[in-house]
């Protein structure tokens, strides 16, 4: 299983590297999204997927029960992706302004000016 | 010792105080800042007979122990004559600087500037350990800069500035080096331990590195050919500036720090010639270069330099006799170039004019500045019973006796000093002389307090020539001992004799004065040759510079082309590179661990698939839209899947908001279209797929480590998390307890990335503007009124459950953010403008984050470790809770978050074209 959303994540990653290389605006804050989403579901197969049972303790239990999920890598992902949300939307007010102030959609033009 | 550290301190403290006097008066500042460096001067003077009989006062405090690095001072013998020199001219100084930069705009830097070098200087000459010396000597560099520069709205001032700091700043780059390599070759930084460690570094394969780097540094400071050239030019200073830094103190610096590393690195070969024939080619160029001006101050200036070639070359020869005339000379150098140099700022004042061929006939107007020009220049002249004859004497005696260069640098001395003879009077006596001509004087230079160093030292000059045995047999004689490292025979006498020495002496000054009578034929002369060379020292500098600067310039935009597509492709290409690199150097098996493989997460992969296919290939905004939520539904539904039920709430939280943030920023942009050809997307899609496949390999590569599945940290975390962190969600006990400090670190980073959006956003200012994209239908108002105290209320249960079962700070943060959004939404008509809650919010956050960590603080325990309340309370909803610091850190979290999601999302709601949008 772990291979195979490993190989998911990279396939993420590739479309996530081509639509960066567009020079459509939209096109390449969708592909920082995809990078994102890649880098997050990467590191939770890295560090193995388990069983599917999450890590919490239940009721009357010391620990949480065998068997389950890694909670690192979890805790490493979830800031990920809020910082992620943090990062994209600054992504999308810096292309919208640029687009604003000199008037094209297109990344190969964003260079003739400073704003 | 403590005195002179007082005193030392009390000068660092006058940088901040006497500028503030100065703004109303200069004088004054100039009085009352004189204090510290006279009382300095007069304790060293006290120090003179304990240090000629060899007791070394010093001091030494602890700064950086793990380095070995102590604050020692120590004062021998050369440090006190250099310090002697620093605070008694200092102190004239600042007394005549206060005078002549009354009602200057420059008075107040002045002050802050010329007392840090001071202080820096004083440091110089008395650190006892070559690490302490460089920061005071980096200092010096520094101050120099900031005073040449002080008349900063003249370009020519900026240039020599930066032409200073440039060449002192690399000596300095090299002199640090050579430092480390010296300390690494001589087993120490501690300058005591080094002298007597000479012969362990002479010896070091590392001495030739060391020699060219501390050589570097002293010449470029001590203005030795060929890094002569800022030092004419640093007379774009003030006068006071040029008399202090670039006659008598700084530029001694690098003669201080030669004679200092005297018994580490001299007495070999290549000492002997480097200094003896660097020296010598200073000394005379400097004199032939003097010959040509008409500026006074620039005439002064290629005196000095010509004087610290000599003083160069004397340690270059290296006899006691040399080293002896060197010690001598630095004093007598300082006591006439200073006087000269203050009376060459008084007669520009009085005059209005620098050059000598205009000025003359000031003598009997300003008599007692006559007189003090006078003895001043006799003593340069080497004329008797001037300090100025016993010192052109020893020299003499000195190069004849200098072995192999003897007849050379005899020579070279005796062109040399001619020449001074002739600076000496056209700068001590030609604007004096009266042709019957009176001019009109500036008032402001009758003063008297301009008056008062130069007389000093003047006269200082001729009394110590006339008992030369209150210099001789005590200072010199130790600055001599501490250079040498033997007791010297030194006896000061101002009569010799008749013999060989004495003919030379009067020869040259006979000599001196036939090129002063005949001076015009003589400037023109050196003109002619000074016009040979194709370029001036300065020149070549500046274009070297300038060339420089267009070739980092081409390089810039060659790297930095500004073209972002390329910028990707170049860090893609490396990306690659890299991965091919790490598995290429490690050995590396593909055998990847894992579980079985089942249905449910494959039909997810098939969603992620087709969307990201969609994604790439779509034109229609709204398709890529749709595809990007795809993913990212698919992401949350794998999360779900593989037992990361806090992971899944969060990404579809983040997608809801991502999609609203698309929604209102997207329908602003052009729709998608085809810029790119279809080669361009052919290579792209091959490059993206060997980057692609590249990151795979690696992830597998690191998948497939052995190590990966042992003794994981995370093992502890889980087993501790309920017993000694009271909770029984791990993702969450880790977020805001184990590692809470990443988080503090982690919704830091989101705060600013806030802020920027919010400054990025700030625009029009306008007051009137409403949110524009407004879904005012009464059904959704309604249901909104119903609805977002609901989600309220569940972000809280959230919050507060968090720490036993999947929620938490961030998930109850970005649902409450939702909540908030949706109530904007149906509200069209309020204003946006000035609302400042969100930011209140993320401060608010950030602060309960901050004083959740302070209790541990108190309690000696890790910081950020957590503190709970005894017994727990039971809510509904959300049973039984415990409360604590942990808590309080989940609670900062949720409002940063909420804060950071509204400040983006309302500010975006507002374009700049006020037109509303109704979707119905």
């Amino acid at each position: 299983m772990e291979t195979l959303i490993i190989l998911l994540a990279g396939f993420l990653f590739a479309c996530g590297f081509f639509l960066i290389l567009r020079r459509n605006i939209t096109q390449v804050l969708i592909g920082v999204l995809f990078l994102s989403q890649a880098a997050n579901l990467a590191i939770l197969a890295v560090s193995g997927l388990g069983t599917g049972i999450s890590a919490i303790v239940q009721n009357g239990a010391a620990s949480p029960p065998s068997g389950h999920a890694d909670p690192l890598p979890q805790a490493l992902i979830l800031t990920a992706i809020v910082i992620g949300f943090g990062v994209f939307s600054f992504a999308v007010v810096l292309l919208k302004k640029a687009f604003r102030d000199l008037g094209t959609d297109d990344t190969d033009h964003l260079n003739k000016a400073d704003f | 010792m403590e005195f002179f550290l007082i005193g030392l301190v009390a000068i660092g403290v006058g940088t901040v105080i006497w500028p503030y006097v100065a703004k109303t008066s200069a004088p004054w500042a100039g009085w009352l800042s004189a204090v510290a460096p006279a009382a300095i001067f007069l304790w060293l003077l006290t120090q003179a007979g304990p240090i000629a009989k060899g007791e070394i006062p010093s001091w030494s405090g602890q700064w950086v122990p793990q380095l070995n690095v102590a604050l020692s001072f120590r004062l021998d013998g050369l440090g006190l004559l250099l310090s002697l020199l620093i605070s008694g001219i200092g102190f004239l100084i600042l007394i005549y600087g206060g005078a002549y930069l009354k009602g200057s705009p420059h008075a107040v830097p002045f002050f802050v500037y010329i007392q840090l070098f001071m202080l820096a200087m004083l440091g110089v000459a008395s650190s006892g350990h070559l690490l302490v010396l460089f920061i005071f000597w980096e200092l010096t560099s520094l101050a120099s800069y900031l005073l040449i520069g002080l008349s900063h709205s003249e370009l020519k001032a900026r240039k020599a500035a930066l032409r200073a700091l440039f060449v002192t700043g690399a000596g300095g780059l090299a002199l640090m080096a050579g430092i480390l390599l010296l300390g690494l070759a001589g087993g120490s930084f501690d300058l005591h331990i080094l002298q007597q460690n000479g012969d362990a570094v002479r010896n070091s394969p590392l001495y030739p590195a060391i020699f060219v780097l501390v050589i570097f540094g002293t010449f470029t400071k001590s203005a030795q050919v060929p890094f002569h050239f800022w030092l004419p030019d640093a007379m774009a200073a003030p006068t006071p500036v040029s008399a202090y830094l670039h006659s008598a103190t700084m530029v001694k610096a690098g003669i201080f720090l030669l004679a200092k590393l005297f018994p580490v690195l001299g007495g070999t070969a290549v000492w002997h010639d480097t200094l003896t024939l660097t020296g010598a080619a200073t000394m005379l160029l400097g004199a032939v270069l003097a010959l040509a001006q008409t500026d006074l101050k620039r005439l002064l200036a290629y005196s000095t330099m010509s004087a610290l070639g000599t003083l160069v070359m004397l340690l270059g020869i290296g006899t006691e006799l040399a080293v002896t005339a060197a010690m001598l000379f630095l004093v007598v150098h300082a006591l006439y170039k200073a006087p000269l140099f203050m009376i060459a700022g008084v007669v520009d004042k009085a005059a209005g004019t620098r050059d000598i061929t205009q000025l003359d006939g000031l003598g009997c107007q300003m008599p007692f500045l006559a007189g003090a020009a006078a003895l001043a220049a006799f003593s340069m002249s080497g004329i008797p019973p001037f300090i100025g004859f016993i010192g052109k004497e020893l020299l003499y005696e000195a190069e004849i006796n200098a072995g192999g260069y003897a007849v050379l640098v005899t020579c070279l001395g005796f062109a040399a000093n001619a020449i001074n003879v002739t600076v000496a009077l056209k700068v001590g006596i030609s604007p004096f002389r009266h042709r019957g001509r009176l001019r009109e004087i500036n008032p402001k230079a009758r003063n008297l307090t301009l008056l008062i160093g130069p007389i000093l030292l003047a006269v200082a000059g001729t009394i110590v020539g006339i008992f030369p045995a209150i210099l001789g047999d005590g200072l010199i004689h130790a600055a001599v001992r501490d250079v040498t490292r033997h007791e010297p025979h030194v006896h000061l006498k101002l009569w010799h004799g008749f013999n060989w020495v004495l003919a030379l002496s009067a020869v040259t000054v006979a000599v001196g004065v036939i090129l002063y009578i005949f001076r015009d034929t003589v400037r023109a002369l050196a003109r002619v040759a000074v016009h040979c060379f194709p370029a001036t020292a300065s020149e070549m500098f500046d274009a070297t510079l300038a060339a420089i600067i267009r070739l980092s310039a081409s390089i810039t935009r060659w790297i930095q082309h500004g073209n972002l597509r390329l910028y990707v492709a170049v860090v893609l290409v490396c990306l690659c590179g890299l991965v091919i690199a790490a598995l290429a150097s490690t050995p590396w098996t593909l055998a990847v661990p894992g579980s079985a493989v089942r249905l449910v997460p494959m039909g997810i992969a098939l969603l992620i698939v087709v969307s990201g296919i969609t994604a790439i290939q779509s034109h229609s905004t709204v398709m890529a839209v749709l595809a990007m939520g795809g993913v990212g539904l698919g992401v949350a539904l794998l999360f779900a899947f593989f037992g990361a039920p806090d992971l899944a709430l969060t990404q579809l939280l983040v997608e809801i908001l991502t999609l609203v943030l698309c929604a209102l920023v997207f329908r602003q942009l052009p729709a998608i279209r085809a810029i790119s050809s279809a080669s361009e997307r052919n290579i792209d899609l091959i490059l993206s797929a060997v980057a692609g496949a590249a990151v795979t390999i690696a992830l597998l590569a690191v998948r497939s480590a052995p190590a990966l599945d042992s003794g994981r940290v995370s093992a502890d975390m889980a087993a501790k998390s309920l017993p000694e962190a009271n909770g029984m969600n791990v993702v969450n006990v880790i977020l805001v307890d184990f590692r809470a400090l990443d988080t503090l670190g982690e919704i830091a980073v989101l705060a600013i990335a806030g802020m920027g959006v919010a400054a990025l956003l700030l625009g029009s200012g306008r007051r009137d503007l409403r949110a524009e994209l407004a879904i005012a239908t009464p059904l959704f108002r309604t249901s909104v009124t119903w609805l977002t105290p609901l989600l309220l209320f569940m972000s809280v249960v959230l919050l507060f459950r968090g720490h036993n079962e999947p929620g938490g700070g961030f998930t109850g943060g970005l649902l409450a953010a939702s909540a908030l959004l949706l109530k904007r939404l149906a509200e069209s008509d309020r204003p946006l403008h000035g609302n400042r809650t969100p930011l209140l919010l993320i401060a608010g956050g950030l602060s309960a984050a901050a004083i959740s960590a302070v209790p541990a603080l108190f309690f000696q325990k890790t910081f950020m470790s957590g503190f709970w309340l005894e017994g727990s309370v039971w809510l509904p909803f959300v049973g039984k809770t415990k409360f604590g610091t942990p808590f309080l850190f989940d609670v900062g979290v949720y409002f940063v978050v909420i804060g950071v999601c509204l400040l983006i999302l309302t500010r975006l709601l507002r374009t700049e074209e006020p037109r509303k949008v109704r979707v119905a």
